[in-house]
Formats: C-alpha cells, sequence, structure tokens
C-alpha cells in the first residue's frame, strides 16, 4: 500500500521501508526545539533523570521568545536557567535577546530546517515546518528532554487528510484565510492524530510564507502536522537561507487518505475567526456591521515576517489608527526588523500612530506587551482565540490577515481593506 | 489501579490556556501551576477539588498549546484521571509522558458523580448512575512508558543509561 509523504518522511528516520497508520515508532530526530516557557520543564526533566549530556549540540535549538525581553523577575529566573544549559550543554541554536526572533520564523531564515528533516519543539505551532517538506511537530517539555538526552520521539504514525488546492488566491486574501477557512470547514479537532496534506496545482501559487502560515495553524484543526509538497519555490528559499541539503519526499500516488478536502482558492474570502475557537470562521457577508475594536496586534509565528508587515504598510499608508485603537507591530525576528525598517514600513507605522515592538510571542499568548482589559476586543494576526488568551478572561480575540487587522485599526471597527479603499473620501 | 473520586465535568474543547493560563507560565513548579489549575473556567476548581478527583469532558481535551505546565497543574491539584470522548493529541502525549492516567471514554457523567476508573481491566464506572463503560488499553509501546513511570524511565530502559 502506498505511503503519505509524512509517513515517508517517518519510514526514513526509524530505519524502515514501509510504514502504515497506527503503527508506534521510535523515530530519529534531526532537531529538537524549546522556548522559555517549556525548556524549563524539559530541563528539570533532563537533569532529574541524570541524562549527561545533549546528545547533538548542533541537533538543538532554545529560543528564549515568549516571555522576553523578561517581562518579570520570574521570567527573568527562566531564562536565566535555559541560558546556563545552553551554555554548559554547548548548544549550538541558542537565541537570546538582540538575537532572537520567533522560533517558527527564525529557525527557517536561519536555515536550521529543511526538506525531509524530522523536528520535534516542544511548541505546539513546530508544525510550521512542514511547509518546507519536513515532518515537525509539536510535543511537551519531557518529549524535549528524551530528545535533547536520546535524539529520539516516540509516534504513533498518523494517517492523512488530503487538502487539493487548485486556482490562486484573490487580491487581500492569503494564506492566514486560507487556513482559518479550512479550520471553519473541519473544526478545531477534524484534523485529530492526523496530516493534512497539501497538494494540487493551487501549490505553485502559494507563496512559501502563505505556507509557512497554513502550516503553522495546522494544530488549530488537531492535526500532528501539515506538510506542503517540494517545489522550484522551497527548493530556492532553503538555498536562500543555506539550509542544509534537502532529502525530497513525494506521497506515493496510491497512499490512503481518510478524506479527501478540494479548495478552490479562489473562492477563498477574507476570513475572520471570532471567539473563541478558530472554527468560528466568517466571511465579511457575515459579520455584525459595527463591531468597534480596541487593539489590533499584527505579528506572531503565524504572521510577523516581513511580507505580513508589507501587506500591513500597504493598507496603513498615509492612514491614521482610529482614536480609540491601539495598534502594536511586532516583527519577528530581528532580520525582518532591520528589513522593514530599511523598507520604510516603520515610518508607515510611526506616521499612522502603531507601536513598534521587538520581536517577542508576547500578547499572541497573553504574555505581555499588550494584554487586554475585561471586556476589550482586539483582532490580531495570531492564532488562538481562546477564552482569556491575550489577557483577562471577558476580553475577545479575532483572528485574521495582516491586511484585514491593518484595515480594522483605521476604522476602529472589523473591516475588510476593500471596505476601506470604498470608504476612503 | 483503581482510581475513585467525584467527577468535575467540562465540555469540548477545554484548551491549555484556560487549564493553566500563560499568565503562570512563568513557573515551572508544580504546586505554583497547580494553584490556578482551571483558572479561566472555573474560578472555584482549586478550592472544591479533593485528592483522587476526576476530571470528565467531552472531544479533544487539552487542545491548543504544548504546555506540559497542563497536565502537570492537574495533577499536582490531586486529579487521580481525567476521562473525556477524545483528547488533543500533544496533551495526551503530554499526560502519558509524565503519568498522570487518561481514558477515553463517552461514559455520561454530571458534575459530583463518583466514579471508578479500573486502569488495568479498562473499566470505567459511574457509581452514582450504575453505569458502566469498559475502554481501550493503550498500544502496548504506550503501556511501557506508563509501567517504567513515565518516558525518561522508559527510554532509559529502552536506549541505555547515558553518562
Amino acid at each position: 500500500m502506498g505511503m503519505t509523504m509524512t509517513q515517508k518522511i517517518l519510514a526514513a528516520h526509524c530505519g524502515k521501508q514501509a510504514l502504515q497508520a497506527g503503527e508506534m515508532i521510535l523515530a530519529d530526530l534531526d532537531m529538537v526545539l524549546a522556548n522559555d516557557i517549556t525548556a524549563p520543564v524539559a530541563i528539570n526533566e533532563f537533569e532529574k533523570a541524570g541524562c549527561g549530556r545533549v546528545f547533538d549540540g548542533q541537533k538543538v535549538a532554545l529560543v528564549l521568545d515568549h516571555f522576553t525581553p523578561n517581562k518579570d523577575i520570574k521570567a527573568a529566573e527562566q531564562s536565566r536557567q535555559v541560558r546556563r544549559f545552553a551554555k554548559e550543554q554547548g548548544v549550538a541554536h541558542f537565541y537570546d535577546v538582540g538575537r532572537v526572533g520567533i522560533e517558527h520564523v527564525l529557525l527557517p531564515e536561519q536555515g536550521l530546517v529543511t526538506a525531509g528533516d524530522l523536528i520535534i519543539g516542544a511548541d505546539s505551532h513546530t508544525c510550521t515546518y512542514g511547509a518546507l517538506g519536513a515532518f515537525s511537530t509539536g510535543v511537551g517539555s519531557t518529549d524535549m528532554a528524551a530528545g535533547m538526552a536520546y535524539g529520539k520521539a516516540w509516534f504513533r504514525v498518523p494517517e492523512a487528510i488530503s487538502v487539493r488546492l487548485t486556482g490562486a488566491l484573490q487580491p487581500w486574501v492569503s494564506g492566514k484565510d486560507v487556513i482559518l477557512h479550512l479550520i471553519g470547514l473541519i473544526g478545531v479537532d477534524g484534523a485529530l492524530y492526523q496530516s493534512l496534506e497539501f497538494s494540487g496545482p493551487g501549490v505553485a501559487s502559494l507563496s512559501v510564507d502563505d505556507r509557512l502560515c497554513i502550516c503553522n495553524m495546522a494544530i488549530e484543526a488537531g492535526a500532528k502536522n501539515g506538510i506542503f509538497p517540494v517545489d522550484e519555490q522551497t527548493l530556492a528559499f532553503l538555498k536562500d537561507h543555506g539550509a542544509q541539503e534537502p532529502r525530497v519526499y513525494a506521497a506515493d500516488a496510491d497512499a490512503q487518505y481518510a478524506r479527501v478536502i478540494d479548495i478552490n482558492l479562489s473562492e477563498v474570502p477574507l476570513t475572520v475567526a471570532f471567539p473563541h475557537l478558530p472554527e468560528n470562521a466568517r466571511g465579511f457577508s457575515d459579520i455584525p456591521a459595527d463591531l468597534r475594536i480596541d487593539q489590533v496586534v499584527i505579528g506572531s509565528c503565524t504572521n510577523g515576517r516581513l511580507c505580513d508587515l508589507q501587506q500591513a504598510a500597504q493598507v496603513l499608508r498615509g492612514r491614521r489608527v482610529a482614536e480609540d485603537t491601539r495598534v502594536v507591530i511586532i516583527p519577528a525576528t530581528q532580520l525582518i526588523y532591520e528589513q522593514a525598517m530599511n523598507e520604510g514600513l516603520f515610518k508607515v507605522f510611526l506616521d499612522a500612530g502603531c507601536a513598534i515592538s521587538t520581536p517577542t510571542c508576547g500578547p499572541c499568548l497573553g504574555g505581555h506587551m499588550g494584554i487586554l482589559a475585561e471586556g476589550e476586543r482586539c483582532v490580531a494576526t495570531t492564532n488562538r482565540n481562546f477564552v482569556g488568551r491575550m489577557g483577562h478572561p471577558k476580553s475577545e480575540v479575532y483572528l485574521a490577515s495582516p491586511a484585514v487587522a491593518a484595515a480594522s485599526a483605521v476604522l476602529g471597527r472589523l473591516a475588510s481593506p476593500e471596505e476601506l479603499e470604498g470608504a476612503k473620501a | 489501579m483503581k482510581l475513585q473520586g467525584k467527577a468535575h465535568v467540562y465540555g469540548d474543547h477545554v484548551d491549555t490556556d484556560v487549564i493553566i493560563p500563560a499568565r503562570y507560565l512563568n513557573t515551572s513548579d508544580p504546586k505554583e501551576l497547580a494553584s490556578h489549575c482551571m483558572e479561566d473556567i472555573d474560578a472555584g476548581f482549586v478550592g472544591r477539588v479533593q485528592a483522587g478527583d476526576i476530571i470528565a469532558a467531552g472531544d479533544n481535551f487539552g487542545c491548543g498549546s504544548s504546555r506540559e505546565h497542563a497536565p502537570l497543574a492537574i495533577k499536582h491539584a490531586g486529579v487521580s484521571c481525567v476521562v473525556a470522548r477524545s483528547f488533543a493529541r500533544i496533551f495526551y502525549r503530554n499526560a502519558i509522558n509524565i503519568g498522570l492516567p487518561i481514558v477515553v471514554s463517552d461514559i455520561p457523567v454530571a458534575a459530583g458523580d463518583e466514579l471508578v476508573v479500573d486502569l488495568g481491566a479498562g473499566i470505567v464506572e459511574n457509581l452514582t448512575r450504575q453505569e458502566k463503560r469498559s475502554f481501550a488499553p493503550f498500544p502496548d509501546f504506550l503501556q511501557g512508558i506508563v509501567a517504567a513511570g513515565g518516558l525518561m524511565q522508559a527510554m532509559k530502559a529502552l536506549e541505555g543509561g547515558k553518562a
């Protein structure tokens, strides 16, 4: 029986010719990742078990991105614990303030992941790297501890949903809209324990950034991983970023899928996920007319890339943020920060009345740099809108693309960029 | 192993942000995490929970963030077992890796019902409602992790001790 792309990568990492869905395997890891929140728990477990040295310092990444620059004394203690461990263990890919970026934007940018890799990260959005033809998935801290010690992790071989893409996106519509639309179709547990394997002629029309955004939120449908086939765009991206030699796998023609979903990209609307689940996806034909908002956040591992800031700037250029709305823009890495500054995007944001933050996950998970008060509403380019995600349990988060977030910022209510263009006097 | 306790009942898609809000993730101390367990979905939980109690929930329990702080908070709050119709995959593996018993079952439960979970026999029983369901045991590989006392111990046995 044929194998899915995911199954082939898993087979190659446990020395087997063939695997079937449901099998339990112990697989070799190419990279293990944790951040300033999940690494301390992993380090505690690693040291408690007397593990000694990490299996390979070149295959461990520790990224201080969540509560940094340290938001309080306890966060500072956690960062110090990770810093000490990284130094003692010779961890090659340790990123601290001043060099750090949001992990899932940083690793591809720094060429630390490549096609055919098997990657685990103690962060649920580790599934992002599937966009580059890798198998990558989020795990917990004890998995991370065992991964650092032994270079291995256990997996139940997943079955897959085939998502066949045709057509091309309409103006302003982005990868964010595609994934919110898909989660709206299948629900937050629609792909539970399964792979989301994207394919079809529509793939070529999606930029690598769009694919990274789509795979990033595979977890919000419950998926184990999201994965795209490797094409010329992928190979060019990997080369540009100095990644290791790609190992290209493709699904067999007779691979078995649990389900097939067809999406015509040209029919995907601008999409917003309403509180308090990412599956509450709505197009603009289906939103209240005057949903006032208090805050806009543009950033995160989902939408903090240069293209996202460019899209936001395109909307904000020559405009002002509404009087009762505040905007926080967070370039995901130092490099993106520099590029955005050099391109003049910061001038656009500053003229519009936006705050620009150093790279951090910050408000996305209700850490710092933009926490919401009771009853406040935020349009965010982030990935979760659970109860209390960005602050008070009675605050609300609306998930959207950078273009929608920027248009909403100008009008002070949930709005599309098209509407903003129409509103222009 | 038999576990018995009163049920605390929640619905579908209980996410790890409500199990342990991120504002408390500036510590990895299980006791401190436990003192905020379920705070944003059930502020009275920590005051009410008794050692041995059981959480019962619907689909996709533990969805969202990979934070192992979530099963740690539940375990150290005194909860002996989580029974749900389904679990999000990272929560599922975290619970196994740290030794928090979890059971997939759709047995009807109301808040305060007395539950007994027999992990060895694969039976969950609602004493209050006189209902009994069997559940599928974990695959052998995962039973090995549980039997070893957690992932780190299991890996030590599989891969040999590290210096």
